[in-house]
């Protein structure tokens, strides 16, 4: 394994979150009954013509502002001409020769720990292209279905350059990505409905050797789990193939997730010949300055700036700011949140967010959009531990009600439970003073040298007090009465 | 009434003096007598055309009618009209019936009112210049039913000539509106590429195709322009231009017209008494004080070769979806997918299609592509500069439309070459875009010949105009074949 060098470059479907399809004017939504959702256009009727949806364009366009790319200023629809019963014209149109955005990269951090480090993975090129429908092979008798719905749905193919190590590094990729796409709104991200799949080309080579290894070609991942397995399992094969004497051969494979292997779907000799050419119903793609200018104008805040501004101005490790911005819901729901907790609580903000309210929702199930604790909410829990009206202890329980709705806001909870916590020193000696007449035998333990025992009657003064004495005040008295 | 104009019509409708329903029964009933030897329609609706002229009627009695509501017309059967069959001349559509109408019969029979007598039958999927590759059998020329009436609109072209429509739709995408023009003694107009909305309109080839109208005058041309054109969102290579009258200029004078004659089309090639109708066609425009100039074409006689790599290759594209899957002929028996594909496409097309996709997919292919298909786009701007240059010196174009009149029937079947050679005049003004008209100039051996005029970009309302001024003083274009009355 360590005389190889991975090699691994990504090509991403991501379904544009466009109203319409891309060259007619039949919805897009998922899940309508079969063909309710084809045009005229969509059934490729005798005599139909495309005519270019332009929020396509615009998602396009937002895409290649986010990657830093170039947004061709002319590019050209091309026809892709094969057979196949989803495929109405005969041909699909793609962007061949000129695609609309060019270039670009996207930075990632892989790993976590002493171990993370930063990659930056290059983008050959995304274009514009329609998707195919869906034939259907159960439930017709020996016959197949056809489901034209998804015909004519806008996709943007987002190519890499063959920049990936491993597949931790290929991984980090789509996620990257993913979140990118979701945030800058081209794209919901819905894996399991196929809105956004990957392709994995992987080949390996000798270490130190220039020259790429013959690379098979992984279809349509739609998870990031399998995206990882088909590559690990790929890299294995490969490896095991080219030691024991033979040699790679140019393919195309899919990933059996049941079993954990690749098989083999069209080798190079039998690779279609598309006759790619241009689509003589469509005028070549011209996007102007101007429309450059006005879709960057209403781009929010990149990911990699805002984690960059969390670090810098808020203070926050990479690893938070990275994490915190994975997502846009994510990001939103924390900046809320600093923006009512203040700037000096960014820290327990990011922590109370990425520590307790995800795993309360990963417990449950849930997406953060539909978080009972609202970022107020929480906001409002954040400022009582700041001044010190609850304790951290106290605290969680309190999220815990807010979670159960018992109150509408954390001073509401703390008020209505009676949880403001015991910071009267007078009340608190009295515990202290009548815990330590009760347990004389831990007193007894602790002056012997036993630190334990110290620990003992912390908790039972915290008992009395029901948890609301100020943990630190109990200490200081404890230990003052105790060694004083 | 058979013979008149669209304008005559028009006002005979409007004085009341005919009715629409009646002005259709007239013809329903002349194609009910002759279509059965011409060939000219493959599908007829009496019912339909009838409750249009109701319609038609309606409007006329309420005062919302337009000038050409309740005349009847012939479509091509390749616009998709709603309820009609439409079959494209194939087999592989015969039993296709259009869920929508093409942007053409919207405008022109939602919009304008005309009412329509049927479908003219064609060259199978436009493929072709005699009407013989139609499923549906040849059409007949009126002036001699032993020869062919042109293509591929061969079908509107008889129709019109024998007077069972007062005029048709046609489409040219190589010479298929002007040569069948030339060969009928009709006056036919392709316009500019992009001016007819090609929205419904079956593709044969995207880039070339264009629509116009086919009629016995250059007014009638212009009037039915009219109605056709115009910009369409559902066509994204329809142009945005503001809407035209093309019947403008048609009363303007010619003197100091500036005519064109490159000198490749006239000189071998063309038979000689063709040449010879022409050149005094040309003569008669000098007596209305025109000029003549010599221009040159250089690239001219590229165009057959590089059109017979760029149609067929965008054709190959444009049938893949006529695979027996959603509609269209299906065979009847297969075994897998491929079989089914292989079978349908095999049964359900004609040879001169599979000709053509066989060369369109062979042009567009791996390892082949620059060497056809660039080269044929780079033959393509080379002609379309040398229009610009041409123009530099005259306003119109002129020379024969086809080199021959009519020829017979099965003549040139045997022989696609010299088949395709009939469009050798035609075929340049399509790879350009540019606008050409072929308007009747005289006759040899009783058979009509005709005269083509070229315009630059967008000069419909001028060429009507030129074809207009020599019709007012010519009778050639209100000659009827015998034996139709």
């Amino acid at each position: 394994m360590n005389q190889w060098e991975v090699v691994i470059g990504i090509e991403t479907h991501a379904q544009l979150a466009t109203v319409s399809k891309i060259f007619s004017g039949a919805s897009t939504a998922f899940g309508a009954a079969p063909n309710t959702q084809a045009c005229a256009v969509d059934l490729a009727l005798p005599g139909v013509l495309p005519v270019l949806n332009k929020k396509a364009v615009e998602c396009a366009i937002r895409f290649g502002l986010a990657i830093g790319a170039e947004v061709a200023a002319k590019s050209v629809f091309a026809r892709k001409n094969y057979f196949y019963p989803d495929l109405p014209k005969g041909y699909q149109i793609s962007q061949m020769d000129l695609p609309v955005v060019v270039g670009g990269a996207i930075t990632l951090q892989v790993g976590q720990g002493e171990k993370a480090y930063e990659k930056v993975v290059h983008l050959t090129r995304a274009h514009l292209e329609e998707d195919a429908g869906k034939s259907l092979h159960e439930d017709f008798h020996g016959k197949s279905g056809i489901d034209l719905n998804r015909a004519g749905t806008p996709l943007l193919e987002i190519v890499t350059e063959p920049d990936m190590r491993s597949s931790d590094e290929a991984v980090a990729y789509a996620k990257v990505l993913h979140a990118l796409v979701r945030w800058i709104g081209i794209c919901d991200g819905n894996m399991q409905e196929g809105s956004f799949r990957c392709d994995a080309n992987v080949s390996v080579r000798p270490k130190g050797q220039a020259e790429l290894g013959t690379r098979r070609e992984i279809k349509n991942l739609n998870s990031f789990r399998f995206l990882k397995e088909a590559i690990d399992y790929e890299i294995q094969w490969q490896i095991n193939e080219i030691e024991e004497g033979r040699k790679i051969q140019q393919a195309t494979v899919l990933f059996d997730p049941d079993n954990g292997v690749t098989r083999v779907m069209r080798t190079k000799e039998d690779a279609h010949d598309y006759r790619y050419f241009p689509d003589p119903d469509l005028l070549p793609l011209i996007i102007s300055a101007d429309w450059i200018a006005r879709v960057k104008s209403e781009l929010p805040e990149l990911p990699r700036q805002m984690r960059d501004r969390f670090i810098n101005d808020l203070g926050l490790s990479s690893y938070d700011a990275t994490a915190l911005t994975s997502s846009p819901e994510m990001a939103d729901y924390f900046e809320s949140t600093v923006a009512i907790a203040g700037k000096a609580n960014a820290k327990p903000c990011a922590n109370w967010v990425m520590v307790d309210l995800a795993a309360r929702l990963n417990k449950e199930g849930k997406e953060l959009a539909d978080s009972p604790v609202t970022a107020a909410q929480l906001a409002g829990l954040l400022l009582r531990i700041a001044d010190n009206t609850i304790s951290n202890n106290i605290a969680k329980r309190v999220f815990d009600a807010l979670w159960n709705r018992e109150g509408a806001t954390a001073d509401e909870v703390i008020d209505k439970q009676g949880l403001k916590q015991i910071t009267d020193s007078g009340a608190i000696e009295s515990l202290v003073d009548e815990v330590l007449a009760a347990n004389a035998a831990n007193v007894a333990e602790f002056r012997a040298g036993k630190e334990k025992a110290f620990n003992a009657l912390v908790g039972q003064v915290m008992k009395a007090a029901k948890g609301k004495a100020n943990p630190q005040q109990v200490n200081d008295l404890l230990r003052k009465k105790l060694i004083g | 009434m058979i013979n008149a104009s669209l304008k005559q019509l028009s006002q005979a409708l409007a004085a009341k003096q005919i009715s629409s329903v009646e002005l259709t029964q007239l013809f329903l009933d002349r194609i009910d007598r002759l279509n059965p030897s011409l060939n000219a329609f493959v599908t007829v609706n009496a019912e339909k055309s009838l409750n249009s002229a109701k319609a038609a009627d309606a409007r006329i009695a309420a005062g919302t009618a337009g000038l050409l509501t309740g005349i009847p017309i012939a479509q091509k059967d390749i616009f998709c009209a709603e309820g009609w069959r439409t079959t494209c001349g194939s087999k592989m559509l015969a039993n296709f019936v259009s869920p929508y109408d093409a942007t053409v019969i919207r405008k022109m029979e939602s919009e304008a009112g005309l009412v329509s007598l049927g479908k003219t039958n064609m060259d199978e999927f436009a493929m072709g210049s005699s009407n013989e590759t139609s499923f549906f059998g040849p059409v007949k020329n009126p002036w001699d039913q032993a020869r062919v009436p042109g293509g591929s609109s061969g079908g509107s072209a008889a129709a019109v000539a024998a007077r069972l429509a007062p005029a048709a739709t046609g489409t040219d995408t190589g010479g298929s509106i002007r040569q069948p023009a030339a060969l009928c003694n009709l006056t036919g107009l392709k316009p500019t590429y992009g001016v007819v909305s090609r929205y419904g309109m079956i593709a044969f080839a995207s880039s070339l195709d264009q629509g116009g109208p086919m009629a016995a005058s250059a007014e009638d041309c212009a009037l039915l322009l009219n109605t056709m054109s115009g910009f369409d969102e559902r066509d994204s290579t329809s142009l945005d231009r503001p809407l035209e009258d093309y019947s403008r200029d048609l009363e303007k004078p010619l003197a100091g017209l500036r005519i064109g004659l490159p000198k490749e089309f006239f000189g071998e090639g063309c038979d000689a008494e063709v040449m010879a109708a022409v050149r005094a066609a040309i003569a008669q425009y000098e007596k209305l004080g025109a000029t003549t100039v010599e221009v040159s074409l250089p690239n001219s006689h590229l165009s057959v070769p590089a059109y017979y790599v760029i149609a067929p290759a965008e054709a190959s594209s444009n049938l893949s979806r006529f695979d027996g899957v959603r509609y269209g002929y299906r065979a009847p028996e297969y075994g897998s997918l491929d079989d089914m594909y292989m079978k349908s496409r095999a049964q359900g097309f004609g040879a001169e299609v599979k000709r053509r996709i066989l060369i369109g997919a062979y042009v567009l292919s791996h390892g082949y592509y620059d060497a056809y298909y660039l080269q044929a786009q780079r033959i393509r701007r080379l002609i379309a500069n040398d229009f610009v240059e041409a123009f530099k010196d005259c306003d119109v174009i002129m020379g024969p439309t086809s080199p021959t009149t009519a020829f017979k029937l099965g003549e040139k079947a045997a022989d696609p070459v010299q088949m395709y050679l009939s469009d050798i005049y035609t075929i340049a003004v399509n790879l350009a875009g540019l606008p050409g008209m072929s308007v009747p100039c005289g006759f040899v051996g009783g058979l009509p010949v005709g005269l083509q005029l070229i315009g630059n970009y967008f000069t419909e309302a001028q060429l009507l105009n030129v074809a207009h001024r020599y019709q007012q003083a010519t009778d050639w274009h209100q000659r009827r074949p015998a034996g139709i009355e």
